[in-house]
């Protein structure tokens, strides 16, 4: 009979809840309900009845126990580890409206009406989340937890000591990669923004990094970490060239100056450790107009944003140029040089990536120079033919959760074919090569590496001599097969403090020999932007390609490296020091027979100061190096400072964007003292010394969006005071003359336009939800 | 009578879920009423948390979530750097929440647009392509769901406002995003008391700062 209760509870709640019960009848008359009056009866006697009240009675006293009694009051204040106030901290009761937010001191307080278990969270961004499970039973409670601040790459140290990057992913860079390409004495290419950088040497007349008294061959290319054995284009002699690729390929630039982790070998002096896109951006095409030549590329990223695939081709050709700007080298063939590269990358899972990359070109020009030793004007003639591939596929996942495993593979091979009044020369260099690294995290932020390479490289060298009266023929082929292991530890002990251990094995086939070479560094930091850290390591390598066809293949040189490191890099400003010393032994020796008997030592000081904030829009960086080096190798009768070796260089780069005006410019100053060239006529081998060496260089692109085309006018004029430069001087056999060794002109003038043109894909958007 | 008992239970459980919902209409009509009063960071983090314990005791609603990385992104325009990283991050999480609990809302989609472009704001010249591209694909996926949600061609606006001309934005480019999102303001209904409602001040502030020379 009373059997409508529970239709009203559950139709007409909100309404009855305000509502006394014994106002019942005036209710349910209201709802035109019909309905005995049961409540008549005695209330203990009908349990339904009983049941109403002891319903009510609940709601009422769930009602006076949220409003009074069974409240808890929980109070308190959350400090860190420092003991100082966190505010804005969210501290509640979880899975429940109750809680509240710290003040500025730290304290908070709210009321709960949940009593027994309850779960109490803290959680605030830059800290660890706490959980405490407590029991509330009302009245007061005090709860001031200390919250533990949470680890980012900028409370973590990182080993600095000989490194200096360009990443757009860590914060805490150098470099960004659009420096390299902003860089006014760059003109586009990566090493020439590198040579900006303290430890690096201002060598024109050939090309590659000289860094801390080593040489250009003694800085090992690496991209995603495969060699790269020809990283630059074949040059004729004296004339340095480019870098072969292009800066917008990789999102990742590591320039090691020293001390070098176990992961990388076959680089006494410097490792350039090159780390590529991953998928592209958008699809996209461009197209370049320069006066040196034209080019253009697609790259086209699938739907669904796993899959990215492009193509670029470019053609060279200076003889324009050259035909505007006269030339001191008599070009026969003026350079041109014809390629293009592939690249497909693709997501094989959400932490997993394949790559591939290939690039290929073809390179060939003609060169005619005075001969020194000619009194009758003959000229030497250098011809030059070049094909160049370089392949690269690399596989990147996580395995579980604490591994990760990377694997790579490459092909490369480069032939050179050069002609001489006399001489045909054909030199092959082919290196096929596999990689494994195998990385396990343990703990928050420790990591251990252990990896494995193979190499095997092929060298071939062929030379054909000859004229009227006789003739001669050589073939030399090399093989080294060449293996190496490597693991390394980074272990946090504090999250200050870093130290790295790590240990590098090789063996090479050709030379026979096992080496281990010991690599450590220590990084702590001091301060919130600052750290200190310091680094040693033994690194090998094979000698120089040269060397290689000699019947007696001189062993590994060696070199050993102390490196100590000061850095502070905040948004707007980075100041490091570095102080080094290096110990080379075994360097090649050609002085009686080859050997390695040379040896050498290399120490100095770096400094960089970059500043993006004092000057409103301008950018500017400061390098300064000291080098102290001597080495005794090749046919150097003693040890002596090296022709590749400045004692002082120093290096200013500004940047300044002119917003209104769409503009950004450039200007780059270097600056180096004269370096030691050999003069026959002087007794004291390699004293003399060059004039000093300035060179200014200037750029400016101007910026512009036309509908879905983004154009790029850039124009760069390399050494714009046209002041003479000398790199260093050849002399006749007899002595007597002399010429110097310089730029092929005085000044360098480019202008491009760069056009992009990115595919609107909003339209695939709509498309794909319609 | 065990069945009388069980139908009063269930009608409890029925009463009280109908008052939980007027206590989370209520706690959610309070803080988004301080939403609009407020761009101070410490209040923004005041409110978020609101939203974040709101979004924690009710775990079917999406707006909870929503309005807790409503304010994360908002508290990234009074902060620099790293900073406005972690910021996204958080929205990011919030949003997350918010999308798996109601799919191809167009209000979601608009809040993730936002995220990207507030990301660019940390380098705009390396960050200007990536996170632009991203977030005018996620305003076009918002206008496509809710064809009179005003929010994402607001959002358009101050893209391009802050995009500069030679990158194809400037305010000429942005005045018609700004007109055109003021006019569906004055026709757009929030589906409720507490659903989105914002960004029309915004608007005007705009159309009067692109009308400036």
């Amino acid at each position: 009979m009373c059997f409508h209760w529970p239709l009203l509870y559950s139709g007409g709640a909100n309404y009855y809840y305000h509502r006394p019960a014994h106002h019942s009848k005036i209710f349910l008359n209201k709802f035109g309900l019909y309905h005995k009056p049961v409540y008549i009866c005695d209330i203990f006697t009908t349990p339904l009845i009983a049941m109403k009240r002891i319903f009510t009675l609940t709601i009422l006293i769930t009602l006076l126990f949220q409003g009074l009694l069974a409240q808890t009051k929980i109070s308190g204040r959350i400090t860190d580890q420092k003991k100082q106030p966190v505010p804005g901290v969210n501290i509640l009761i979880k899975d429940s409206y109750d809680g509240s937010t710290t003040d500025v001191n730290g304290n908070y307080s709210f009321s709960a009406s949940d009593t027994g278990e309850v779960t109490l969270v803290a959680t605030m961004i830059g800290f660890e989340p706490i959980e405490k499970k407590v029991h509330l039973k009302g009245g007061e409670f005090t709860y001031s937890p200390v919250m533990k601040e949470s680890l980012n790459e900028l409370k973590v140290v990182t080993i600095s000591a000989g490194t200096i990057e360009a990443s757009d992913e860590k914060r805490t860079t150098v470099l960004k990669p659009l420096d390299i390409v902003t860089t006014a004495s760059a003109q586009g290419d990566i090493v020439g923004a590198l040579k900006t950088l303290p430890g690096a040497q201002q060598v024109g007349e050939s090309e590659g990094l000289f860094v801390r008294g080593g040489t250009g061959s003694e800085t090992k290319t690496m991209i995603d970490g495969m060699v790269v054995n020809n990283p630059f284009f074949s040059s004729v002699p004296d004339i340095a060239t480019r870098g072969r690729f292009s800066p917008f390929l990789f999102k990742g630039t590591i320039f090691s100056t020293g001390g070098y982790s176990a992961q990388y070998g076959q680089g006494i002096s410097s490792v350039l450790a090159l780390e590529t896109q991953d998928l592209a951006d958008r699809t996209s095409s461009t197209l370049a107009i320069s006066s040196v030549g034209v080019g253009g590329g697609y790259n086209k990223l699938w739907k669904e944003k796993n899959m990215s695939a492009g193509f670029d081709v470019n053609y060279t050709n200076l003889l324009p140029y050259f035909q505007l700007v006269k030339q001191t080298p008599e070009y026969t063939r003026a350079p041109q040089f014809a390629g293009g590269s592939l690249n497909f990358r693709k997501k094989t899972s959400p932490t997993g990536i394949i790559k591939f990359y290939g690039y290929y070109n073809f390179g060939d020009m003609g060169i005619k120079t005075p001969s020194i030793d000619s009194t009758n004007g003959f000229k030497n003639l250098f011809d030059l033919n070049n094909n160049n591939i370089y392949t690269n596929l690399t596989y990147k996942e996580r395995l579980g959760e604490k591994f990760i495993i990377n694997i790579g593979a490459s092909y490369s091979t480069n032939v050179d074919k050069i002609k001489t009044w006399t001489d045909t020369i054909q030199s092959q260099s082919d290196l096929t090569q596999g990689r494994v690294v195998l990385s396990r995290g343990i703990g928050r932020l420790s990591i251990i590496r252990i990896g494995a390479e193979y190499q095997y490289a092929f060298d071939g060298f062929r030379i054909s001599s000859g004229n009227a009266y006789y003739h001669f023929e050589k073939t030399v082929n090399v093989f080294d097969n060449y293996t190496a292991g490597f693991t390394e530890a980074d272990i946090y002990i504090t999250p200050r403090l870093v130290w790295r251990a790590g240990v590098r094995g090789e063996n090479s086939t050709l030379i026979k020999k096992l080496v281990i070479s010991p690599r450590t560094s220590v990084a702590y930091k001091i301060g919130e932007f600052s750290q200190v850290s310091l680094a040693y390591g033994q690194f090998y390598q094979k000698p120089d390609r040269d060397y290689l066809f000699y019947p007696q293949v001189p062993g590994y040189s060696k070199a050993t490296h102390y490196i100590f490191n000061i850095q502070r890099v905040d948004d707007y400003h980075t100041l490091r020091a570095e102080i080094y010393y290096k110990k080379y032994d075994n360097l090649t020796s050609t002085l009686t027979d080859t050997s390695n008997s040379g040896k050498g030592y290399a120490q100095g000081l770096d400094i960089f100061w970059r500043d993006k904030k004092t000057f409103k829009g301008v950018d500017y960086w400061v390098s300064y190096t000291y080098l102290d080096t001597k080495r005794q190798w090749l046919n150097y009768p003693k040890e002596v400072t090296p022709p590749f070796a400045a004692t002082h260089t120093a290096t200013l780069v500004f940047k300044k964007f002119f917003n209104k005006l769409n503009l950004s410019t450039g200007l780059t100053y270097s600056y180096a003292t004269g370096r030691p060239y050999y003069n026959p006529n002087n007794t004291d081998f390699m004293s003399d010394r060059t004039i000093d060496f300035h060179t200014v260089g200037i750029n400016a692109a101007y910026l512009r969006q036309i509908g879905r085309c983004f154009a790029v006018l850039a124009v760069s004029v390399g050494n714009v005071i046209g002041n003479e430069q000398v790199y260093s001087y050849r002399y006749s056999y007899d002595g007597m003359r002399r010429s110097a060794v310089g730029p092929p002109a005085k000044r360098f003038f480019f202008i491009g336009l760069f056009l992009s043109f990115g595919q609107d894909r909003s339209k695939e958007v709509i498309d794909n939800n319609n | 009578m065990k069945k009388t008992i069980l139908i009063a239970l269930i009608s409890l459980a029925g009463f009280s879920a109908s008052a939980q919902n007027k206590k989370y209409i209520a706690a959610m009509e309070k803080n988004v009423a301080e939403l609009d009063t407020t761009r101070d960071g410490a209040k923004l983090q005041n409110l978020a948390n609101n939203f974040e314990r709101i979004a924690g005791a009710e775990k079917s609603e999406w707006l909870p979530s929503y309005y807790a990385a409503y304010c994360y992104v908002n508290m990234t325009y009074t902060t620099k750097g790293d900073m406005i990283d972690t910021y996204c991050d958080k929205a990011e999480t919030f949003i997350k929440r918010a999308d798996s609990i109601s799919p191809n809302n167009s209000e979601i989609y608009t809040l993730k647009a936002q995220i990207a472009s507030a990301r660019i704001s940390v380098n705009p010249m390396t960050r200007g392509q990536k996170y632009g591209m991203e977030s005018a694909e996620l305003r076009e996926k918002a206008k496509s769901l809710d064809k009179t949600n005003p929010r994402p061609y607001y959002l358009e606006g101050t893209a391009y406002f802050y995009t500069p001309p030679m990158f194809g934005g400037g305010k000429d480019k942005a005045k018609p995003s700004f007109e055109k999102a003021l006019a569906m303001y004055e026709t757009f209904k929030p589906a409720s008391s507490i659903a989105p409602n914002w960004g029309k001040r915004s608007t005007m502030y705009f159309l009067n700062e692109c009308d400036k020379k």
